[in-house]
């Protein structure tokens, strides 16, 4: 009834879970259809490991997560939610009394792919803002340290949106593994992250007439107020979020730059506007 | 004698351990560890201080509302703001629909896989085991089905944050001084139309499928108890907060204080013992520390562990709380065959979060027809060259407290102490073991533990990255 299943195990390291509570906001298909159903005609994931939802607790659910690499090597998508301490030998995290490094090297290495859900995930995100106190690094920056050449594919975000998941995992599912072309210099499917939300944001035209916004909630651009929309990569002016019913820029507020690789560093303080050299730098193409 | 250790406890937010001692069928002594540290304090010091609303945030994706909210009212003391009505209306609609959220995924996702027999749910959902299994084929299947339905009920929860909040997780309009967005009357009614359908899934579905669940297993009103409960209360307006603050030791509702709140590390690994107040607390990591057994510290309030949480909420509502939810709150503890005494237990949590969820959704319908469209939503901010604040407000798991010190226009300071740092702290300096541990000493258990230390454990509703930050 679900065609091919490909295995899936989902393991947290040093995040908050709301990547995994975004993908619970799935609308069409939602979390049912995902767990469920096919998702392509003829393929569908199995979900074999989440911490938050799975039943099994203790031995039986460290079981599962040992016994997938021996048993299907080569055959597995590894999804990793949160950033990867490293400091002090990775003690600053485990799982089962074994760093969360550890893990994470032992399920990686013997994965198909690995797909970094998250802005932790990606690139370190929040608990790598500075000083890092716990070292985390992104899974590809870990893998690069250990030698480990397993395919990996960012979906950056604080969190990432459902329905990037939604994209990214059909696409490998119909395609197959990305090749180099098909991703960004910041390890994204180019179909996914396809531009600056700058460039299409509904207050473009405010911008266009440097109609600027003095405070949060008026109108006019956020601009002045620190909007990080022109140097982010996301869909969420084509998206919105939740069902479509919001998002942060029509909400008043400025974009912090979630998606970014460097979030939350780079951007912050977040409600402060950048002066011209600090834009320069802050332009993709110029780092 | 056994030992156990139960990693990962699986079905709550992040990374707990439990150590649990069973010796002739009872669980002797039993220790919670938090296993992971990421260190959000740290990395707020030197940052601007709006920052800290939304980095705090990030500490929790299933509760970042309570944060934004407890980060909110710890700059709004900081920086002197007070947001007109519509600006905390609307804070409260936005985190109201996260605690509506929380408490449904909590439920049916998280604990009640402990009751459902292994056929009921599908794949890596099953629990596993038919231990201790008390409901009918039918009754299994349906309550399987309400998990089926809870899944969407939940997510249309986090659209009702989205509508006003812009996005969840992760909200963004809540800034201090009030919120970023004035919605449109469309989004009013779109919030209406889905709160309507939230609140009659909790009164029709969930408070029946509780009241089920304490009927088989009413026994779990004596399991997983603790004597001393805190709340710091939420939700507030002028008039004051709709669930208020308070303690109840032994019985007793003991006004709140917050100058009594005090933080020891002893058996964490940070270098020192503590206690300390919170607002000037000094702890580094200290991974070598002899007798340290967990990342999470031990906040007492009045040199006493207390459990927080919807239990302690729904126990001192019952003593200082509104008429109509000490009606409420009666009313169900009869339907329940229960006592107040037994709110703190493995099913007292259950109904206390039901209870609550249904009151707050009651409030929430007021709070709708009360937003005024054309009325200011923020007041502006100013951010002074030295200053200091608290926020403190109960998350949906319990108390929360923030502190900020701002030296040179930033963050100098800050400090957070969440429900899970309360329910799952470990011993403190004089040895008193912390509320979870309290509640898993002395069970009778049938096998090695496991089952009824974790139907105890996910009763608190744990996040353990609140609880260490």
């Amino acid at each position: 009834m679900r065609g091919e299943a490909r295995t899936v195990v989902w393991f947290q390291a040093a995040g908050c879970t709301g990547c995994s509570v975004s993908l619970m906001n799935a609308a069409y298909p939602d979390i049912k259809n995902l767990l469920l159903d096919e998702l392509v005609p003829g393929k569908s994931i199995a979900l074999k490991f989440h911490s938050t939802l799975m039943g099994p607790t203790g031995r039986p659910a460290l079981e599962v997560l040992e016994r997938v690499p021996e048993e299907e090597a080569g055959e597995y998508v590894l999804v990793v939610e949160g950033a990867i301490p490293t400091a002090s030998e990775g003690r600053y995290g485990t799982v089962g009394d074994v760093p969360i490094a550890e893990r994470t090297v032992a399920l990686a290495r013997k994965a198909l792919a690995v797909l970094a859900f998250g802005s932790c995930a990606s690139y370190g995100g929040i608990p790598a803002g500075a000083p890092n106190p716990a070292g985390c690094v992104g899974i590809g920056e870990l893998l690069r340290r250990e030698g480990i050449e397993v395919p990996v594919v960012n979906v950056p975000g604080c969190p990432p949106h459902s329905r990037w998941f939604v994209e990214t995992v059909v696409t490998l599912l119909v395609r197959g593994l990305p090749g180099p072309e098909d991703l960004d210099d910041a390890g994204r499917l180019r179909s996914v992250y396809s531009g600056l939300i700058h460039e299409h944001c509904p207050r473009r035209p405010d911008f266009d007439v440097a109609r600027f916004a003095p405070y949060f909630g008026e109108r006019g651009c956020l601009y002045e107020l620190g909007c990080r929309g022109p140097f982010t990569d996301a869909a969420c002016p084509e998206h919105a979020w939740n069902d479509s019913v919001n998002w942060c820029i029509r909400a008043g507020h400025p974009c912090i730059g979630c998606t970014e690789p460097d979030f939350p560093d780079r951007f912050s303080p977040f409600f402060r506007k950048l002066s011209l050299e600090e834009e320069k730098a802050s332009y993709r193409g110029a780092r | 004698m056994n030992r156990v250790a139960i990693d990962p406890i699986t079905r709550i937010e992040g990374h707990l351990r439990v150590e649990i001692q069973v010796e002739d069928g009872v669980i002797r002594e039993a220790r919670c560890s938090g296993a992971l540290y990421r260190g959000l304090e740290q990395i707020l010091v030197g940052r601007h201080p709006l920052d800290a609303q939304k980095i705090t945030q990030r500490i929790c994706g299933v509760c970042p509302l309570a944060h934004s909210t407890a980060a909110s009212l710890c700059l709004d003391d900081a920086l002197g703001l007070t947001p007109p009505r519509n600006g905390q209306l609307l804070r409260n609609l936005i985190y109201g629909a996260n605690f509506l959220h929380n408490h449904i995924l909590h439920f049916y996702h998280l604990a009640l896989p402990d009751y459902l027999s292994s056929w009921a749910l599908p794949g890596a959902l099953s629990p596993g085991t038919d231990e201790d299994r008390r409901f009918f084929r039918e009754e299994s299947q349906e309550l399987a089905e309400h998990y089926l339905k809870a899944l969407e009920m939940r997510r249309k929860a986090q659209e009702l944050v989205a509508l006003f909040g812009g996005k969840m997780p992760h909200d963004m309009s809540i800034v201090p001084g009030g919120v970023t967005y004035r919605p449109t009357l469309g989004e009013v009614a779109a919030f209406r139309f889905r709160l309507k359908e939230i609140a009659g899934f909790i009164e029709g579905t969930y408070i029946p499928d509780i009241l089920l669940l304490a009927e088989r297993y009413h026994d779990h009103f004596q399991l997983g108890r603790v004597g001393k409960l805190l709340t710091f209360g939420c939700f507030p307006l002028d008039e004051g907060r709709l669930f208020p603050a308070g303690a109840i030791f032994d019985g007793e509702f003991v006004p709140f204080d917050p100058g009594e709140i005090r933080e020891g590390f002893a058996h964490s690994w940070y270098s020192g013992d503590g206690p300390q107040p919170p607002w000037e607390e000094e702890a580094a990591p200290d991974l070598d520390k002899a007798g340290a057994y967990s990342w999470i510290k031990s906040p007492r309030y009045r040199g006493e562990p207390c459990e927080v949480g919807p239990a302690a909420r729904a126990a001192v509502g019952l003593q200082v709380g509104s008429p109509e939810f000490q009606s409420l709150a009666q009313d169900l503890l009869r339907e329940a065959n229960a006592s107040p005494a037994a709110l703190s237990s493995v099913m007292g949590r259950h109904l206390a979060r039901g209870i609550e969820a249904l009151f707050l959704a009651r409030a929430m319908e007021r709070w709708l027809s009360e937003l005024n469209l054309f009325a200011p939503v923020a007041v502006e901010y100013k951010i002074p060259e030295e200053s200091g604040g608290q926020g403190l407000v109960d998350a949906p798991r319990g108390a929360l407290g923030h502190w900020i010190r701002i030296s040179g226009k930033i963050i100098a300071r800050y400090q957070v102490i969440a429900p899970t740092t309360w329910n799952a702290s470990p011993r403190d300096g004089e040895g008193k073991p912390g509320p979870i541990e309290q509640a898993l000493q002395g069970t009778v258990v049938s096998g090695d533990g496991t089952l009824e230390a974790g139907r105890i454990v996910r009763s608190f509703d744990p996040c353990l990255a609140c609880a260490i930050q």
